[in-house]
Parts: structure tokens; C-alpha cells; sequence
């Protein structure tokens, strides 16, 4: 790839005296030691809301979907405001493995590794969503067009909710081989560590074999090269297809063609942010400053800024172009005045102050570079895109083309126990993984340590100064 | 130092000289009365009636179709176009179609310089966007092609002017090109009167259009002297504060540009069309725009190579720069199709009509798009080895520029002459006099510094770089 030469200017990108072998025992520790009590703690609360979540989605299922605050006009709240704000985190997962590897960022290798995980437990979220918001979700299995006995009756492929079905399962599909394909050196190191047989045994099999030798090393790079570019234009379209699940209705503040890109934009937004917090924390538990730096942070936070820009612009045009058709219906969108004054107004002035206001605080290369506001920030993102995705769907529902037709949604605690399900559902995966797998790339990081390390790059412009 | 020789230079003028000629010759030829447009429709009708069988006699029937549907066609009752025909049709149907007809023929050179000058003053905006999204990026492969990239930022101060000049003209109803600038569209006393328009005459009136167009142009070219002042004064200093400078307004250009290209899109291009709308339009523009920019500052800088000026430039930068025409042209058919598919999926009248116009008028265009500006530049720059050939990518360069010059020509078009369009002395004409002034300003702006901005800190970087 490039040459070796780094501009001097270019801040570390691994802090401190490392050595090959000290970024192994870095990121094996975790996974050779023990777990302390606050990770059985926090593992105790998530499994705990996990099976909460469990027990509302059965709740749902046994007893029918009206125990959801949904109604007859308002048919999508929580349940796809969930399915569209999970994946959507799940995507900068892929943007940070693809995007940026097409990119040759190197300060992605920190961090790809979790964001990839993230992507990953994201998606099984998400995709709970689409089977539980079923009346009959036993019969979910009819939207694969599979031969059958009715005649084969097949689905009907105009419907962006079955390329939804298509895009998520393709989406998970490949990011998990991406995912996969990139673990199997990181996987091969810690098999190789092992000491006891079990653990042996189990990362032998994970690690498929792998020894290492030049001709693995070169198709390696082929793969996640061709994977990282079929990743690329996956990661859009499956954002774009979730965006037409509204974007191709009659609608008035869903039938919107910008929705495709804006969406992928805010996907990357809140992706980046959910990557923010749960990085901000692991850097600490896992004792992982070195290589989670600050300059990482505020790479990330730069990301967030542009796409927020991007998003504060689609806003924008939204509120514009619903003026500018000179439609009446288009006064109750959900970025419109009639959304900021009417009963929905706290929603939208969330959406506002969390999403365009806040963010704005990066601009600031103090808070920019600040942990704990980066946290504080990400956070509040986090919020505001939910609040975004809610908005789109509640608020446009909750006055449509009819006047008789308008009224409000009001969630159910079994709305609310199933979202807090599927946090937990994330959190119990995550705490498993940041316990079980190298958190880190660390076969990729250790490709940069000469030319991005502290130390090596002190040295070479000690040399220079000679 | 590039030195801009002298048959470049000839061969620019030349370009200009010609190209002025064509335009000059479509505004003698367009119609001052409808008995001239009259002569001229009998006489397109006879041509085509010798040729018989061809693209021309697609369009008379499509053209024919439309003129007798004119009244009834709920599809139709939306477009502006159409406003004019059932207003004429009060008084008249075949007087009424001759007036309509004139106002076409009348805005066909206006429009075919229009279509030119928006490409290359969005084409060239987006290089210095683009310049700008390297600088901030910290990009380590491209500071070599930064001389490149301001030589060709150097042509909007040209073109500005222009554009500005055939703004105040069209302001002052020089032209019609706008139909929502017509007398009385929002006067309801007046037979013209369009409630429509006359509903978002808080966007669309001549002061805010005008004055907010020269808050665009004004404004990029504020930061395209900036910048270069900064980069020429950073050659030779001893610090890195004009590089910083550069940083920061590079930060504020993006900014600013990131708000008025959509903006800029509205006012020029989608205000043509004043009863359509979409969502999408000012991003689609964009893509249009940041292809071609790829496409020029590779091409200029395979020219400046083959001249032996670019020696530190190796193929490594053309395959990135392949790999950037490349991702965003499938960029751009993402946006086209996604602006396109929602719109035929929900199929809302007042939607539809854009591209049904599109379709039933511009056939050949609006579909000959699709492999110019996707299949091909696809197919032929997937292959690696392929990227570094300057010969590919100057041949799939040509390809999809002229790709890229349909898609603003469709955009711009059937809103102006309808079914009127052609390819004659006024859009050949245009073309080769922007041609002639890009060449002109471009390497001019080029030969006046260094061809390589050796006071970037990465320039080291970018002088090894190797893919």
C-alpha cells in the first residue's frame, strides 16, 4: 500500500513505547483474564432488561399486537422507529471497517473491530423488529419466495418492506463474513497463547487454521479489499431500501426523494456516535488508551460533524421543499411548522436541540477533543436520531390526508419493555464480545506501528533533526 | 513553471472564436415573429418527412400527440409548459401553439448557452469543492495535483461573470427562460396568472433570486482567491500559517457550499421547472457535478503529464483518481435511480410530469444516460490495471462528460424549448466557447505558479505515494 514515508505533522496514532508483542498481551488480556465485578454488574442489568424484553416480545405474540399503543391510523410507532434506529447505528460498523479502509484511514484499525461488532449486535436488534411487529408472525416465513403448495403463491416484489428482507439478511450476511474474515489472524494469536486445552480448542476452531503465510497474508488483503467494495455500496443501498420502506408511500412528509441519502447520512451519524459511547467506556475498562486515543476520538467526532451537516442540510431542504409544493398536506410533516407547533412539538424541538444544536458543540476543538463531552455528545446524538426516526413516523401518521382520520400515538409499557429488551439484548452480546474476542484488530494495528507509533515516529524525527 | 504554449493557446481562442460564431448564429436564426416560427415548423416538418424514420420522426409524432392532448391530458395540465398551451388555447388553438412554439424557439439558443455555462461553472466549483475536501481531509496522495486543481478553480472568476451577466439579463426578461419571471403570473387580474406560482413567490421573486445568486457566486469566488493567494504564499514560507489558513477556509467553504449548491440548484435549475419539486434535486446536481470535476482534473493532469510538467505524478494518483470517477458514478446512478424510482413508484401527478416530459421528449437522452454515465465508465474502470492507463481514463473521461453534459442538457431543456431541442449551432457552439475559455483561463492560472505546492506538509507524502 503506501510507502512508509508519514508527514511528521500526522499525530501518533499508537501512544506510548509499544513493541509487537505489547499490543498482543493489550488486547489478550481482557479476554486471558478474569472478569471483574463491574462487568458482572453491568452484565447482570442488561441480561435482566434482555429478558424483560423477552418476556414483553411473548406477551406481544401471545396476545396479539394491540397491546402495543399502536392504532388504526398510527400502524408503525415504536416498533419501526426501533427496527430504523438500530440499524442505522449498525451501519458505521461497516463504514468504519469499508468506508474507511477504501478511504486508507489508518485510525480506523482501533477501531473497526468493535465498530464491526457493533454492526453486528445492531442488526440482530433491528432485525427482531421486522418478525415481532407481525399479526402473525408465524407465518412470517410466506415473504421468502420459496416453491410451495399453494400453487407456489409468491411474494410480490414491489414492496420495499420485502426488499427490507432482502437487504437486512444480505447486510448481516456479509458483515459477519467481513467480520469474520478480518478475526481469523486475531483469532489464530490468542489460540496460539492458549494454555488451557478448552480455550484452545474453541479459538482453533474460530481461527479456521490460519497460519499466516505470505500467500494467506496477500489473498487476505484481496478479500477485505473486494469485500470493503461490495460493503461500500451494501451499506448505502440497505439504508436507502429502509428509507423507501416511507420514501415510496403517497404520504405527505414520507414521500420524499431525498430520504434515500439522507438517511445513509444519518445512519453514519448515529453510527458513529453509538461507536463514540461504547468506546469511550471500553478504552477505560479495557485499559486501551494507547490505541483508542484521543486523536481517534476526535477523528470520530469530525465524522459525526460532517454528517450532521449533511443532515442539518436534508432537514433544511425537507422544511423548504414541504413549503415550496404549496401543499397544504405537507404543513404537518414532520419538519414543518405545523409539526414544531402542534402536539408533536416537543418531539420535534427534541429532534432539533439533540440532533442540530448540540452536535454543534464539536465545532469546538476543545469539546472536540474532550472525553468525556465527546461522550456526553454521542449521547445525546443517540437520542436526537431516535427522535428523528420517531418523528418521521409518528408525527406523519398522526395527521394524514384526513382531517377524521388524525389522532395521537401513546406507547404501551409493552412498546417500551420490548426497546429496552433489545438495549439489553445489545449490551449482554457486546459484554460477551468485549470478554471473548480481540477488541482490536490487533494484526492491523501492528502494520501501522512504525509508521504511526509515538515512539517510532519520536525517532524519526529525532533522526531528521541530525 | 508551466509555460502555456502557444498552440494551446491558439487552439484556445480558436475554440472561443468558433464556438461564438455558433452563437451568434443561433440568435440570428431563432424567430422574432410566430409567421417565422410558422416557416420554420413547415420546414422541420419537410426535413423530416425526406430523412422519414428517424430519431426527428419520433419526436414530431410525440410532439403531435402532445399538441392535441394539450387540453385534456390530466398528466399534463401541471407542467408550465402546458400553462402556456391551454392559456393560448382560449384564443385559438393553432395561434395559440404558434405563440407557444415561438417562445420555444425563441429560448433555444438562450437555453443551449445556459446549459454549457451551468455545467462548467458547476463543474468547476465542485474541483475546488473538491481541492477543499482534500485539504481538510489531510489528504497524503493528492497535494501533487493541488496546482491541478487550482489551475482549473481558476477558470470561476471567468465564468462567474458570465453567468452573472446572463442572470441580470434574464432577470431583466431578456430571455424566458424562467416562466415564473413572466408578466403577471402573480397578478390575478392578469390572463396569466398561475396561482401556483404565485403561491411561492416568497422564493420565487426576481430580487431575493438575484440577489442570492450573487451571494453564491460572489462567495466561491471569494474563497477560490483565498485559497490560491494562501497556497502561493505558502510555497516559499518558513512556517505553516498560510497551510493553516487554508485549513480553516477550507472548513468554511465546504460549509457555505454545502448550504448553497442546494440552494444554487434550486434557484437555477429546479425554478425552471417552478410547479415540479423534489427533495433530492440540489444533492443529484451535486453528483452530476462532482463526477464531471473528477473527470476534468484527471484529464488536465494526464495532459500536463504527457507534457512532461507533472513528473512527480505517477499512475498511482491517476488509479485514484479512476477510483474516485469510478465510485461516483455509481454515486450518481444511485441518485438518479433513487430520485427516479420514488417518484414513478408513488406516480403523484404533479410529480410524475417531470419525467414523463422527460421520457416521451427526450427519449433517446434520458435513457442514452444510463450507459454512458454508468455502464460504461463502470465496466471499463472496475479493473485495476485499466485505472492506471491514462488512455482509459481519457477515453471513459470524454465518455462521461458528454454523459454528464446530457443530464444537465435533459434538465434544463424541456423546461425552456420542450420539444424544440436539437444539437445545433448554438449548443455546439456553446460548448466549444467554454471549452475555448476553460482552456484559456485554466492553463493560464496554471503557468503562473509552480506546478507543485511544495510548502504542503505533505507533500512528501504525496511525492511516494504508491498504491
Amino acid at each position: 500500500m503506501s510507502s512508509h514515508y508519514e508527514a511528521p505533522i500526522r499525530e501518533p496514532l499508537v501512544l506510548g513505547e509499544k513493541s509487537y508483542h505489547d499490543i498482543t498481551m493489550d488486547i489478550v488480556k481482557p479476554i486471558e483474564g478474569k472478569a471483574n465485578k463491574n462487568w458482572y454488574i453491568a452484565f447482570g442489568i442488561a441480561l435482566v432488561a434482555f429478558l424483560w424484553g423477552v418476556g414483553c416480545i411473548l406477551y406481544t405474540i401471545g396476545t396479539g399486537i394491540g397491546v402495543w399503543g399502536l392504532n388504526k391510523n398510527i400502524g408503525w410507532a415504536w416498533d419501526i422507529t426501533n427496527f430504523v434506529w438500530w440499524v442505522g447505528i449498525g451501519h458505521a460498523g461497516t463504514l468504519i471497517s469499508a468506508v474507511l479502509l477504501l478511504f486508507r484511514q489508518k485510525w480506523r484499525m482501533a477501531i473497526n473491530r468493535s465498530a464491526e461488532a457493533m454492526t453486528i449486535f445492531a442488526v440482530f436488534q433491528a432485525g427482531l423488529f421486522p418478525l415481532i411487529h407481525m399479526g402473525r408472525p408465524w407465518n412470517g416465513y410466506w415473504v421468502l419466495p420459496i416453491p410451495n403448495q399453494f400453487g407456489s403463491l409468491w411474494v410480490n416484489f414491489n414492496s420495499p418492506l420485502l426488499w427490507d428482507v432482502f437487504a437486512i439478511s444480505t447486510y448481516l450476511s456479509v458483515s459477519l463474513v467481513f467480520w469474520w474474515t478480518g478475526l481469523l489472524p486475531d483469532f489464530a494469536m490468542i489460540r496460539d497463547r492458549a494454555v488451557k486445552p478448552f480455550q484452545k480448542k474453541i479459538y482453533a476452531l474460530l481461527s479456521f487454521g490460519w497460519s499466516g503465510r505470505a500467500k494467506d497474508w496477500q489473498r487476505f488483503e484481496e478479500v477485505s479489499l473486494v469485500l470493503a467494495g461490495l460493503a461500500t455500496p451494501l451499506v448505502l443501498s440497505v439504508h436507502t431500501i429502509v428509507s423507501m420502506d416511507f420514501a415510496t408511500s403517497i404520504n405527505p412528509g414520507w414521500h420524499s426523494t431525498i430520504f434515500p441519502p439522507y438517511f445513509v447520512a444519518g445512519a453514519i451519524f448515529s453510527g458513529f456516535a453509538m461507536v463514540q459511547t461504547l468506546l469511550g467506556i471500553m478504552r477505560k475498562v479495557s485499559n486501551l488508551e494507547n490505541y483508542i486515543t484521543r486523536l481517534h476520538v476526535e477523528y470520530m467526532n469530525i465524522v459525526i460533524i460532517v454528517t450532521g451537516g449533511i443532515v442539518a442540510v436534508a432537514y433544511a431542504s425537507e422544511f423548504f421543499i414541504a413549503w415550496y409544493t404549496g401543499s397544504p398536506y405537507e404543513n404537518y410533516t414532520y419538519m414543518s411548522v405545523g409539526a414544531a407547533t402542534g402536539p408533536y412539538g416537543w418531539a420535534f424541538w427534541s429532534l432539533i436541540l439533540f440532533n442540530i444544536a448540540i452536535p454543534q458543540l464539536l465545532w469546538i476543538t476543545k469539546v472536540r477533543r474532550s472525553f468525556i463531552w465527546s461522550f456526553i455528545i454521542s449521547i445525546a446524538i443517540n437520542i436526537g436520531m431516535w427522535f428523528e426516526r420517531f418523528d418521521i413516523i409518528a408525527i406523519v401518521l398522526s395527521k394524514g390526508h384526513l382531517p377524521s382520520t388524525w389522532t395521537r400515538f401513546e406507547p404501551t409499557f409493552v412498546d417500551v419493555g420490548v426497546f429496552v429488551g433489545t438495549i439489553g439484548f445489545f449490551f449482554v452480546l457486546f459484554l460477551l464480545y468485549a470478554r471473548t474476542f480481540p477488541v482490536i484488530a490487533q494484526a492491523e494495528v501492528k502494520t501501522i506501528m512504525k509508521s504511526s507509533g509515538e515512539h517510532y515516529k519520536q525517532l524519526r524525527d529525532g533522526k531528521n533533526e541530525h | 513553471m508551466y509555460q502555456f504554449s502557444s498552440k494551446l493557446k491558439i487552439t484556445a481562442i480558436a475554440l472561443m472564436v468558433i464556438g461564438l460564431i455558433g452563437i451568434i448564429i443561433s440568435f440570428a436564426s431563432a424567430p422574432s415573429t410566430e409567421a417565422e416560427a410558422a416557416e420554420i415548423l413547415a420546414h422541420q416538418t419537410d426535413a423530416h418527412g425526406a430523412h422519414g424514420g428517424d430519431a426527428h420522426a419520433t419526436k414530431e409524432i410525440s410532439h403531435d400527440e402532445h399538441h392535441e392532448h394539450a387540453d385534456k391530458d390530466a398528466h399534463h395540465a401541471d407542467t408550465t409548459h402546458d400553462a402556456h398551451a391551454d392559456h393560448h388555447a382560449e384564443e385559438g388553438h393553432d395561434a395559440g401553439h404558434l405563440a407557444h412554439v415561438l417562445h420555444q424557439l425563441q429560448n433555444r439558443p438562450w437555453a443551449a448557452f445556459y446549459v454549457a455555462l451551468f455545467f462548467f461553472t458547476f463543474v468547476t466549483v465542485v474541483v475546488f469543492a473538491f481541492l477543499n475536501i482534500q485539504r481538510v481531509a489531510q489528504a497524503g496522495w493528492s497535494i501533487v495535483l493541488f496546482r491541478v486543481m487550482e489551475g482549473i478553480s481558476g477558470f470561476l472568476p471567468y465564468v462567474s461573470v458570465i453567468f452573472l451577466g446572463f442572470l441580470i439579463i434574464t432577470a431583466l426578461h431578456g430571455n424566458h427562460l424562467f416562466v415564473w419571471m413572466a408578466e403577471g403570473t402573480v397578478d390575478p387580474s392578469s390572463p396569466n396568472f398561475d396561482p401556483i406560482i404565485a403561491n411561492k413567490s416568497g422564493w420565487l421573486n426576481v430580487p431575493r433570486w438575484l440577489i442570492c445568486s450573487i451571494i453564491y457566486l460572489v462567495g466561491w469566488n471569494v474563497f477560490v482567491y483565498l485559497n490560491r493567494k494562501h497556497s502561493v504564499l505558502q510555497d516559499n514560507a518558513s512556517d505553516l500559517k498560510n497551510y493553516y489558513k487554508n485549513y480553516k477556509f477550507g472548513v468554511a467553504f465546504l460549509a457555505f457550499f454545502i448550504f448553497t449548491e442546494s440552494m444554487s440548484v434550486w434557484d437555477w435549475i429546479m425554478g425552471l421547472d417552478p410547479h415540479w419539486f423534489s427533495t433530492l434535486f440540489g444533492w443529484y446536481v451535486f453528483a452530476t457535478a462532482v463526477v464531471s470535476a473528477l473527470t476534468v482534473i484527471a484529464m488536465v493532469t494526464v495532459y500536463l503529464k504527457s507534457k512532461g510538467y507533472l513528473e512527480i505524478v505517477n499512475n498511482s494518483h491517476l488509479h485514484d483518481l479512476a477510483k474516485f470517477m469510478f465510485g461516483f458514478s455509481i454515486f450518481w446512478t444511485y441518485l438518479w435511480f433513487a430520485q427516479f424510482m420514488l417518484i414513478w413508484y408513488a406516480d403523484m401527478p404533479e410529480e410524475t410530469t417531470y419525467f414523463v416530459q422527460r421520457f416521451d421528449e427526450y427519449k433517446l437522452l434520458f435513457l442514452g444516460m444510463i450507459p454512458l454515465n454508468f455502464i460504461l465508465p463502470v465496466l471499463m474502470l472496475v479493473n485495476s490495471d485499466f485505472k492506471r492507463i491514462p488512455q482509459i481514463v481519457l477515453g471513459t473521461g470524454t465518455i462521461i462528460l458528454i454523459g454528464h453534459y446530457i443530464d444537465v442538457f435533459v434538465m434544463i431543456m424541456p423546461a425552456t424549448v420542450g420539444d424544440q431541442w436539437g444539437f445545433g449551432w448554438g449548443e455546439v457552439g456553446s460548448v466549444l466557447f467554454f471549452l475555448g475559455l476553460f482552456i484559456y483561463a485554466v492553463f493560464t492560472t496554471i503557468s503562473k505558479a509552480p506546478l507543485i505546492a511544495k510548502g504542503n506538509p505533505f507533500l512528501h507524502e504525496s511525492e511516494h505515494f504508491h498504491y
